[in-house]
């Protein structure tokens, strides 16, 4: 094997790579910059204070007890941002985009909401105006909707006022009924809730505090982030990062492909077919080239995210060189395959592009896959990209070990292969 | 020294080489002329081991282009009719990418590089981008780069192609010099004084067919001159059949 001449090219391909200053440049800054909104929006180094937060607005056209309780619960939920607002301007809000959803309180929402709790007739309709494009917040806001009202008017129904004249009208319907045992037990049960409302609106307790009997959930959740270590929040740029180096060192990976097919129209191409090289040798020299190249940009890449976004290797280090390493492979096969399914440069880069973003879009790059439909997350464990980033994110804020790295890194050197076999079995050397 | 027998290429239904023999002794400087299409360049791809031939055979000195394709590569250097540069890179680091090809190392390599660059004037420019090189200067690199390895051949394609008179001449003195040290040079040109000045021997070829083979001399003896010459056997003006 000439080695000599394999180093000549290795050399002669970073020479060229790093001549093309603002090319190398964009290969790493765009990377980070990308990385840097996608990581912001989905949760940055920490949650902070009003990110993330829902806007809803709340339009109370009852302005009873009740439905101005509910809005006081929706305000103070750490979830939702909360505008009072009329029904007109709620409507134009939500039309706009301003508002993912507005819940309309009816006239006589109070009133009717109580006794219906005990009748389980006449029940009034919440309006709730929703976003179409934001479904995923409106039935957030539908359940903390549920959850407020059951309390509040479990409260009114036994504290308030409705929900005394509502209990006095369901005992008068219950003395008109047959007498039967079941007629006989709600009319204890009614009339225990009524000896209840009636303490309960005697006057303020010897200890100042007034107690309300409303219905709440049996449980508080403590929602926990399983991280690296405990107490490390989620970083969200961990994952944009790790998606986000994946797309652009493709990008390099087709950048190599058609400077090789661009050789192959250039008089340099009849200088390398002159000189005592042998495809493998000329090969091997373009896919360690492309490695080499993948490997400075991820180290670039990952250096600014340490330092800029506070992404941290909590896993295994040498799973992450390892996944990284796989990764650069793969792009090195990518981009020689490329360059021997391609006819010319200008079309291989179109196809290639079109290509290298299906697969980073299927891969989880740019969006976590759990928010992929069922079929498109299986779908993408075909993927080798899905790979990647599931292995980078092991190696980072899972804090996963070196195991979790093995079969990622695999797959990865496996697709590597594949492409490899098939640029050897395309590429015409011979003229 | 070259043994070029038989020699036969086609591409699909067109036989772009048809079964060329001739020879070139060492020292010798031949000339390739021939109109467009001729095949002057593939015959070069095939002695140059660039292309394999559909027949026939290229020995330098007993060594085959089929057999032994490295061996006789070592031997013979080429200075394709396109630009073999990188321009975004120095003409140095062209240099070094072309030399290392032939397996030399960093001593040898640099010793070789700068002979190159000042027998074609530019050990001055040895650090600059070949992008900002002129015509003239970008030809005379292309030479350079295939003198690295020292080869006992030189196949040059056209090296003159594109370049204004001045450059012309300067590039026509770096062959000269070749020629004094020794070296074997087979030469592909569509100018007549260059053939004239340069080549002991013209070799005429059109449709893949060498229709003569003399000595400069010889063919001003039967023909008046060289462009009298070529008209006479291919029918046709030299420059008008030609491409730059």
């Amino acid at each position: 094997m000439n080695t000599t001449a394999m180093r000549a090219l290795i050399r002669n391909d970073l020479r060229l790579y790093l001549a093309d200053r603002r090319a190398m440049i964009v290969g790493v800054l765009v990377p980070i910059l990308i990385a840097g909104f996608f990581g912001y929006v989905f949760g940055g180094a920490g949650r902070s204070e009003g990110q993330g937060k829902i806007p809803v607005a709340v339009v109370d056209e009852d302005h009873s007890s009740v439905s101005r309780a509910i809005a006081a619960d929706l305000t103070a939920d750490p979830l939702l941002a909360v505008s009072a607002l009329g029904r007109a301007a709620a409507l134009d809000q939500v039309k706009s985009g301003k508002q993912n959803a507005a819940a309309v309180f009816p006239r006589g929402f109070g009133e009717r909401t109580t006794r219906s709790l005990f009748t389980g007739t006449d029940k009034p309709q919440v309006v709730l105006l929703v976003d179409p494009s934001q479904v995923t917040a409106a039935r957030v806001v539908e359940g903390l909707l549920a959850q407020y009202s059951m309390k509040e008017i479990s409260k009114e129904a036994f504290t308030g006022s409705y929900g005394r004249k509502a209990i006095d009208r369901y005992l008068e319907q219950l003395e008109q009924l047959k007498p039967t045992p079941l007629r006989t037990d709600m009319r204890t049960l009614l009339l225990a809730a009524r000896r209840l409302n009636d303490q309960s609106n005697a006057g303020v307790p010897a200890d100042g505090k007034t107690h309300g009997f409303g219905l709440s959930i049996p449980y508080t959740v403590a929602s926990t982030p399983v991280t690296a270590r405990d107490n490390v929040p989620y970083n969200g740029y961990a994952h944009s990062v790790a998606g986000m180096a994946m797309q652009f060192i493709l990008f390099a990976g087709i950048d190599a492909g058609v400077v090789l097919l661009l050789t192959r129209e250039r008089g340099v191409w009849q200088r390398l077919r002159s000189a005592p090289l042998h495809r493998s040798e000329f090969m091997l020299a373009r896919a360690l080239a492309t490695t080499l190249i993948g490997l400075f940009q991820v180290t670039v890449i990952y250096v600014a995210a340490i330092v800029l976004f506070k992404v941290r290797i909590d896993g295994s280090w040498p799973g992450f060189i390892a996944v990284v390493i796989a990764l650069c492979l793969l792009n090195a096969g990518f981009g020689l395959m490329l360059a021997t399914l391609g006819r010319n440069a200008s079309t291989t880069r179109g196809l290639a592009m079109m290509a290298t973003l299906l697969l980073v879009m299927i891969g989880g790059a740019w969006v976590p896959t759990f928010v992929f439909p069922r079929w498109l997350q299986e779908a993408s464990r075909y993927v080798p990209t899905r790979w990647a980033v599931d292995g980078l994110d092991g190696a980072t804020w899972r804090g996963l070990p070196f195991e979790a790295a093995v079969l990622p890194t695999v797959i990865l050197i496996g697709s590597a292969a594949a492409c490899l076999l098939v640029a050897i079995w395309r590429f015409r050397w011979e003229e | 020294m070259l043994d070029v027998e038989q020699l036969s290429k086609r591409f699909g239904s067109r036989t772009a080489v048809d079964a060329i023999s001739f020879g070139i002794g060492r020292g010798e400087t031949v000339g390739l002329l021939g109109p467009n299409g001729a095949g002057k360049t593939t015959t070069i791809a095939m002695i140059s081991g660039i292309s394999k031939p559909d027949g026939g055979e290229v020995r330098l000195d007993g060594v085959s282009v089929v057999r032994d394709a490295d061996a006789l590569k070592r031997r013979v250097g080429l200075v394709p009719q396109d630009l073999a540069l990188y321009e975004e890179l120095s003409a140095w680091a062209n240099l070094q990418l072309f030399g290392g090809l032939y397996g030399l190392g960093a001593r040898q390599l640099r010793q070789r590089a700068e002979a190159a660059l000042a027998l074609v004037g530019l050990a001055d420019r040895s650090g600059e981008r070949v992008g900002s090189f002129s015509g003239g200067m970008k030809r005379r690199l292309n030479i350079a780069g295939a003198l690295l390895h020292d080869p006992d051949l030189l196949l040059l394609d056209e090296p003159t192609v594109g370049v204004d008179p001045q450059s012309r001449n300067a590039i026509f003195d770096n062959l000269e010099e070749l020629k004094r040290r020794g070296k074997t040079l087979l030469y592909t040109t569509h100018y007549m004084e260059e053939a004239e000045r340069l080549c002991d021997r013209v070799l005429i070829l059109d449709h893949g067919r060498i229709l003569a083979d003399d000595t400069v001399a010889g063919f001003k003896r039967q023909y008046l001159n060289l462009e009298a010459a070529f008209m006479r056997l291919t029918g046709r003006a030299l420059r008008d059949g030609a491409g730059a």
